[in-house]
């Protein structure tokens, strides 16, 4: 079996660490991701985890022409090597993941809190409607049974939620589910899978989250985290 | 004088679009309003069957498109009201035969001189649908309290409000209020629970329509039927007057969430 690489959403887009190996093999194996979950990674933006390779501007450059190709940006190659380093810099591509702020910026941190790249949907979600995106997505209104979101972070429902839908769909474990009725037809969490059990009572605010390696319901209670 | 074209449609076949335009188009009529019902299920043709006027078709909606006939020898009138029309569909064409662009031509045609044009929309997504909601003014969405019925009317309405046709009006038809009431049946307050439009009317389950169907007298026409003064109901709301929902007799509870969910849903 193949080392497998890693996808994980941060703030600023999905951050993808490649396994060891060689270049050419390791970029056919992310290409082949990408393109095998086209919907997924359509107009998203790639942090890429190179470890200490030595790149050069063609491979780098080659490598960003061929994700253009599938819709998706690549915005920064992240590297101990120098070599890799100066490639990215004339590629005109970041080398670490801070958000840049102005010089003059006096605003006092802890007051600034940064944000991570989400939709929000404010209507409600009918049969047929589908939603993908490579962040968080929020609804506000219902998601009825038939529709579907496959997200690559959290999914938040203000409303019922009785569709299908797949947080951390890039493999993200520590994605979760919430919803003011926790009713889903099919509930997947990175590559758990489970179906919302008979309702008892009245609906209550609940969050699904992956918890030793099992898909857990927990409803909501003011205090708890 | 412009009239006001109301397509008929479901998602789900058989669940009473062709039995729903034919008698609202009968309640609008009985009040003297010119009525003009068009059947848009091209290749599966009904609403003749059930207003009783297939033997009197010459020409139909394909002739008119392709220009084999003016739409005036296309439209044949009711037996029994002399304001209501049909416009039958071509039982030997399909969907195809006919664009979006003719439906929005040809009933711009229609609009001077009659007061309602109701058209009765084939099953499916498909162009037969595309076709039946391209002219539409006000959309009605038709289903029965059953789960697959209502998730294709979820559907359909997602697919109205894309084309920005309004979020349409819901009618629940075939509504059995003893079921309802043992837990055996959707209610009315279960479904508006999904699609969150506003209601338009209630129509109870009736043998008296199938008896009405069969011998080509829309159920609207015969005065002791509970399904056919539901339909009246609903071609009076249309007409803009407040008509309260009748008890089905489903017991006060029964009544009494329907007027709430009324009262709830009723301002958009």
């Amino acid at each position: 079996m193949k080392p497998s690489l890693t996808v994980k959403g941060i703030q600023n887009g999905l951050l993808i660490t490649l396994p060891a190996g060689e270049w050419l093999n390791v970029t056919d194996q992310l290409m082949e991701t990408v393109a095998a979950q086209d919907d997924f990674f359509r107009g998203a933006r790639l942090a890429i985890q190179v470890e200490d390779r030595a790149l050069g501007a063609a491979e780098l450059g080659s490598l960003r022409s061929a994700l253009a190709e599938h819709e998706v940006t690549l915005w920064a190659i992240i590297s101990t090597s120098e070599t890799t380093q100066s490639a990215a810099a004339d590629l005109g591509l970041s080398r670490d993941l801070e958000i840049r702020r102005a010089e003059d910026d006096d605003i006092p941190a802890d007051t600034q809190l940064p944000g991570e790249e989400a939709v929000l949907l404010q209507r409600t979600l009918r049969s047929g409607h589908s939603v993908r995106h490579p962040g968080h997505v929020v609804v506000i209104g219902d998601v009825n049974p038939g529709a579907e979101i496959i997200a690559g972070g959290h999914i938040v429902v203000w409303g019922r939620l009785r569709g299908v839908v797949h947080a951390g769909a890039a493999g993200d474990e520590s994605s979760m589910v919430c919803a003011l009725d926790l009713a889903p037809t099919q509930l997947r969490i990175a590559g758990h899978i489970t179906v919302s059990p008979s309702r008892r009572g009245k609906p209550k605010p609940e969050r699904a989250f992956i918890r030793d390696d099992q898909l857990i319901a927990e409803p909501w209670q003011a205090g708890h985290k | 004088m412009s009239a006001k074209i109301v397509t008929i449609t479901s998602g789900k076949g058989g669940v009473g679009k062709t039995t729903a335009t034919a008698n609202i188009g009968v309640g609008l009529a009985s009040t003297g309003e010119r009525v003009v019902c068009i059947d848009a299920d091209i290749g599966l043709r009904n609403l003749d069957v059930i207003m009783g006027l297939e033997n009197r078709i010459v020409y139909d909606f394909v002739d008119v498109v392709e220009g084999r006939c003016k739409l005036r020898q296309a439209m044949i009138r009711d037996k029994r009201l002399d304001t209501l029309f049909l416009i039958p569909a071509a039982q030997t064409r399909d969907k195809t035969a006919v664009s979006p662009q003719d439906m929005v031509r040809l009933t711009n045609e229609l609009r001077q001189e009659y007061d309602w044009v109701l058209i009765d929309s084939p099953a499916g997504i498909e162009r037969g649908f595309r076709n039946a909601i391209a002219p539409a003014d006000q959309v009605l969405i038709i289903t029965n309290p059953e789960v697959s019925a209502v998730r294709d009317a979820d559907r359909i309405i997602g697919l109205i409000e894309a084309e920005e046709k309004g979020p349409g009006k819901l009618i629940l038809n075939r509504v059995k209020p003893e079921m309802v009431r043992r837990g055996d049946m959707l209610g009315t307050e279960d479904v508006l629970d999904v699609l969150a439009i506003e209601l338009i009317g209630i129509v109870p389950e009736d043998e008296s329509v199938i008896v009405a169907t069969n011998q080509g007298i829309p159920v609207a026409m015969e005065p002791n039927s509970k399904a056919g003064r539901a339909f009246h109901d609903i071609a009076r709301r249309l007409k803009g007057e407040d008509v309260p929902f009748a008890d089905l007799g489903g017991g006060d509870g029964f009544f009494g969430r329907i007027s709430r969910m009324m009262r709830a849903g009723g301002e958009s």
